[in-house]
């Protein structure tokens, strides 16, 4: 089972050349739960993802790990605890699914130590778990989009933190490789309890799969909580500016969000 | 579980066929020793051969160029060594895989550095061509990187081409303007800018040694940093890499072998883009791997090209130089559209 970390911003400003892009946002990422940032284009999720990952350094403002600041903790160490899955990783020419699955290990050794029977073991478990054992000695290039980004989570896996972050790790996938993503990154937490915080463009998947939702708007916090309690029609208008009507997921009995165009109204005649 | 970690461990632990590449490769190295030493533009019998290396005392004019000739030959092996290293090192570092030395810009600023020192200060013992180059590719490394790093998104593998380019063509034309107006520079420079190994001597040997010795553990330390560094900058900071100091160490290192090479032998191109691709092509792309193969395939390479001058050029010789720019030019366009693809 992992550790339960307490993870959160205290006041964290931060963006690109001095413009900031997040405006004093302060939460707590629950404990091996699974945290959702939503919001529009260019509302600072991306951003705020990637300063809680340590890509970004905040401006002011700070983020902490059981009351460190975690700029202040060898990288090496944090990667230990604190793994990330960028949102366009590089795929090396001719590397082979193993290889790659295996620089996850980079944290845990050393130049003198090498590779350790932990590592081998780490390295076959995370591409158990993300069902890619059969490619073990494939090249990326010959596997379809949803099977390479369940090798470049195995990659994540590998690295065996009690923390993983990834920015939109469904994009560019079809639906069904969407909810297999999204399913396995869900066994992930229910086994092993590994706190998940994910950024998603996709409100109902959003609402299904996350036991907790961080909603922004324009750099600031405006929401958060679970997605039955906080998901309704005005806060989706306030985030995305966007008519809607919430109903109920028939399937996980989660919030479900219905948009409202300027066509196909049956109901009533727009106004 | 036990099954998977098998076969985990016998892939990850050597690429296929690494052993058989790596065998293959070492007989080749002996076969170009073989033929550095007998092949010139006098053509010696093995007998010779081995009397000039195993029986000192013999003093027949064959042994004598079989001696000489070591010199050269080891010299020969270091300079494809360190040139082959120093491309594994540069090509991982801008992540870009036709990053090499001469398009980086920093052959032609370790050449403005050391045409400089011949017009201005009178250099001419190895020694000083290091100093005066090493300083010339070190300074325009820094200036490169710093162009590429300017504005958004940091030293992107595109911005650091683009800058080496420009900043070449610039020197270049710096390197004309020292060297026409002074006839003497021009002789002297002349020989120098075409790459050599003919001229290298023990001395030249014993200079090399630590350069190449520092080069090659920085390369063989940072290559687990350098593989998680070609997952892109935010997988590797995800991973614990602390790039920009990873960046300064592994540049370092390859600007090094680059820059010593270039003083002791002349710009010799080619190599250093040949030899990790050729490597990468038939192991993969893990660099604790690769850049031992590209130490060993850099000196084959260059053996050949000096074996196939000397062949060639005969009664007088061609210099490597020239070779390596005769089979690495067709190899650099056909990498180029290759990798235009893939962008593509």
């Amino acid at each position: 089972m992992k550790q339960t970390h307490t993870f959160r911003t205290d006041n964290l400003i931060a963006g690109y050349d001095q413009t900031p892009i997040l405006h004093n946002i302060d939460v707590t990422i629950p404990s091996n739960e699974i945290s959702i940032i939503i919001g529009a284009n260019g509302c600072g999720k991306s951003t705020l993802l990637k300063t809680m990952a340590r890509l970004i350094k905040p401006t002011a403002g700070e983020v902490t790990i059981g009351g460190t600041p975690i700029h202040k903790i060898p990288p090496k160490k944090l990667a230990r605890v604190l793994g990330l899955l960028p949102q366009t990783p590089i795929v090396p020419e001719g590397i082979t699914v193993t290889d790659l699955v295996g620089r996850g290990r980079f944290p845990h050794q050393s130049f003198m130590k090498g590779w350790s029977q932990k590592d081998y073991e780490a390295v076959s478990e995370a591409m158990d778990i993300m069902n890619i054992t059969e490619f073990a000695d494939r090249h990326i290039d010959e596997l379809s989009g949803g099977q390479r980004q369940r090798v470049w989570i195995a990659m994540a896996l590998a690295q065996q933190t009690d923390i993983l972050f990834l920015d939109e790790p469904t994009t560019y996938l079809d639906i069904t490789y969407q909810v297999e993503i999204l399913d396995l990154l869900t066994d992930l937490n229910r086994k092993y309890g590994t706190t998940i915080v994910m950024v998603l463009h996709d409100i109902n998947l959003s609402a299904r799969y996350a036991d907790h939702i961080f909603a922004l708007r324009e750099g600031k916090l405006i929401a958060e909580g679970d997605p039955s309690s906080i998901i309704t029609s005005p806060l989706i208008e306030e985030i995305f500016g966007l008519k809607c009507t919430v109903m109920k997921d028939p399937i996980s009995g989660s919030p479900f969000v219905v948009p409202i165009g300027r066509h196909h109204n049956k109901v009533r005649k727009h106004s | 579980m036990n099954d998977l970690s098998v076969t985990a461990q016998k892939q990850w632990h050597l690429p296929k066929h690494f052993f058989k590449l790596l065998v293959i490769s070492l007989i080749l190295l002996a076969v170009c020793i073989f033929a550095s030493l007998a092949f010139g533009s006098r053509a010696i019998a093995m007998n010779d051969i081995i009397t000039g290396l195993f029986n000192a005392d013999v003093q027949t004019h064959e042994a004598n160029v079989v001696r000489q000739r070591i010199a050269r030959t080891v010299f020969g092996l270091m300079c494809g060594a360190a040139l082959g290293v120093s491309g594994a090192l540069l090509q991982s570092v801008t992540r870009n895989p036709i990053a090499d030395p001469s398009i980086l810009g920093v052959n032609t600023g370790a050449a403005l550095f050391v045409v400089c020192g011949i017009a201005f200060f009178n250099i001419n013992s190895s020694a000083q061509f290091i100093v005066f180059a090493l300083a010339g590719a070190i300074l325009t490394a820094i200036f490169v990187y710093g162009i590429g790093a300017m504005g958004r998104g940091g030293a992107t593998p595109l911005k650091l081409v683009l800058a080496g380019a420009a900043t070449s063509a610039a020197l270049s034309s710096l390197v004309m303007a020292v060297m026409i107006p002074r006839s003497s520079v021009m002789d002297q420079f002349r020989f120098w800018q075409v790459g050599s190994v003919g001229a290298g001597t023990w001395d030249s040997v014993t200079v090399f040694i630590p350069f190449l010795v520092v080069g090659l553990i920085i390369a063989v330390v940072t290559a687990p940093a350098l593989n998680a560094l070609a997952l892109g900058d935010e997988a590797a900071k995800g991973l614990g890499v602390k790039t920009g100091t990873l960046r300064l160490i592994a540049a370092l290192g390859g600007v090094m072998l680059c820059g010593v090479t270039t003083a002791l032998a002349g710009p010799i191109g080619f190599i250093g883009l040949l030899a990790p691709h050729l490597i990468r092509l038939m192991i993969g792309p893990d660099l604790r791997f690769m850049i031992p193969m590209s130490a060993i395939s850099g000196a084959i390479i260059l053996s050949i090209s000096d074996v196939a001058g000397r062949v060639l050029g005969s009664p007088g010789e061609l210099e490597v130089g020239v070779v390596t720019a005769f089979v690495g030019a067709p190899v650099l366009i056909l990498i180029t559209m290759k990798a235009k693809m893939r962008a593509l």
